[in-house]
């Protein structure tokens, strides 16, 4: 495909049979030959492997940590100043009207911050980090591949390489040798599932990533059943979800603001947009981010209005939807009134001119399998 | 049987056809999570959306290829939506149709046209 980029695992894709997509100006696997409700299942079953070398991997540092640390809270809401040294946490990057520029894991490796954004926003969050960050070095690193492995079998497959992997608990996130080679891992990902992030340089990449498709339990897995495996566990896709129009308690990320960061907080405010928010997180937003549980089998897909039952004024829109194969029903997410957020609350989605009954609902559509 | 650019395939008996969706076409469609059909004694037009077909990807339509009644839809794919995977050429027919025109269906590909124009 012309003019888009490759990542370090691009032969690989196309030796394992994937169907290839254009995603975020990269050549990326959408999915492999069993397709995406098996890759889905074997995922939450055992263990899938997700190459996600397109996101950006940004190194932050400063003449201390700590000045890093301050300096990136005047753009992220959330205490990064609170993350102990070998953890991670995630934030946002807010604007300075209140809405959310990217989503993003910020990792303490000690001397440094790790960060971890998006593959479409990766230009503009560097830009805007370089711009912002008096004192700080700010380096989108260019070299390294990310690989995801998500699933019950991913401690088992991967400490038979990297033992000290079994160590780690959910957001710990590490630097480990592999034969000599230096990997960055943290025990995360974007599934609700157990697994790792694991930051290699791209030259070892394709020899990390046969390792582990070796194991039986392991199989690779593209965007779609990646789409599908993360709206299951309630997780936001910036550009869908979440944007420059949504605020972060509209979005329901409330939890993303530690309490330092908030009114009457040590280091209250601060960031972009924070009059609005920090308001906002007192009183609430006009609207919410809930779920939705379609009461037929139609997936009610990104786009679809919402109502009250048998009104004409849309209350709300759907932001993603689709068919949850591990829940074998479709599921949606996406913004009502917050007067109509209740879970439990019944409304109506209109489908190809038709009114469909959805159920607000709780998120996770599926509880997550931490190892907090 | 007789194919159609949009990838459907039908099988001609006097004024009837059954229609139904290529093996190309399932496996490009992905896994099938839903189908809506429309109901027995409809009238359809030539391009009139009949079908909607859910995968785990996208909504896309099957249009009606010609003029006519549905006179038989397949209610098993309600239930067993996955059977457009398993046997997209068989047991996943959507439609029956009474067609109002027969000559309509002499403009269709063949199997070798068909073939030929997916490859």
């Amino acid at each position: 495909m012309p003019n888009l980029n490759r990542t370090p695992l691009h032969d690989l894709h196309c030796e394992l049979d994937a169907r290839m997509v254009p995603f975020a100006s990269y050549e990326m696997p959408v999915q492999y030959y069993d397709g995406v409700l098996w890759e889905h299942l074997h995922t939450r079953a055992s263990a899938g492997l997700f190459d996600v070398s397109h996101m950006g991997q940004v190194r932050v540092s400063a003449d201390s940590l700590e000045e890093a640390q301050l300096a990136l809270e005047a753009l992220v809401p959330a205490s990064v100043l609170g993350i102990p040294e070998g953890r991670q946490r995630y934030g946002i990057f807010t604007s300075e009207t209140g809405g959310i520029l990217d989503d993003l894991m910020i990792a303490n490796r000690g001397d440094d911050l790790l960060l971890v954004v998006n593959a479409a926003t990766k230009e503009k969050d560097v830009a805007h980090l370089s711009a912002n960050l008096a004192g700080c070095a700010v380096t989108l690193i260019a070299d390294r591949a990310l690989l995801a492995l998500q699933g019950p079998a991913s401690e088992a497959a991967l400490a038979e390489l990297v033992p000290g992997v079994a160590e780690m608990r959910f957001m710990d996130a590490s630097v480990l040798d592999w034969n000599g080679i230096e990997l960055w891992v943290s025990r995360s990902g974007y599934t609700g599932e157990d697994g790792y992030e694991v930051s290699i340089p791209s030259s070892r990449a394709r020899a990390l990533a046969e390792a582990l498709l070796a194991c039986e339990a392991v199989i690779p897995i593209g965007l779609g059943a990646r789409d599908s495996l993360r709206l299951e566990a309630g997780l936001c896709l910036y550009g869908s979800d979440i944007d420059t129009t949504t605020t972060p308690v509209e979005a329901a990320l409330e939890w993303t603001i530690q309490k330092a960061r908030r009114r009457g907080g040590e280091r209250e405010g601060g960031f972009p947009g924070a009059s609005r928010i920090l308001e906002e997180l007192e009183s609430g937003a006009p609207r919410r981010r809930v779920g939705f549980l379609p009461d037929g089998r139609a997936p009610i897909r990104a786009g679809a209005r919402i109502f009250r039952e048998g009104s004409d004024e849309p209350i709300g829109d759907v932001t993603s939807g689709g068919f949850g194969p591990s829940l074998g029903r479709p599921v949606s997410m996406g913004y009502v009134e917050t007067g109509l957020s209740g879970t439990g609350t019944a409304l109506e989605a209109e489908v190809r001119g038709r009114r469909m009954p959805v159920t607000v609902a709780d998120m996770p559509f599926r509880p997550s399998t931490f190892k907090r | 049987m007789k194919y159609t650019e949009e990838h459907e395939w039908l099988r001609v008996d006097g004024d009837l056809v059954v229609i139904g969706i290529t093996e190309h076409a399932a496996e490009q469609l992905g896994d099938v999570v839903f189908v809506e059909l429309p109901e027995a004694g409809t009238q359809v037009s030539t391009d009139d959306d009949m079908v909607v077909i859910e995968s785990v990807k996208a909504a896309s339509d099957i249009a009606a290829p010609v003029d006519g009644e549905v006179i038989e839809v397949n209610d098993a794919l309600a239930d067993t939506p996955g059977l457009v995977n398993a046997d997209p050429l068989g047991a996943a027919w959507f439609v029956k149709m009474k067609v109002d025109d027969p000559s309509q269906l002499d403009g269709f590909m063949s199997e070798d046209e068909y073939k030929d124009m997916i490859a």
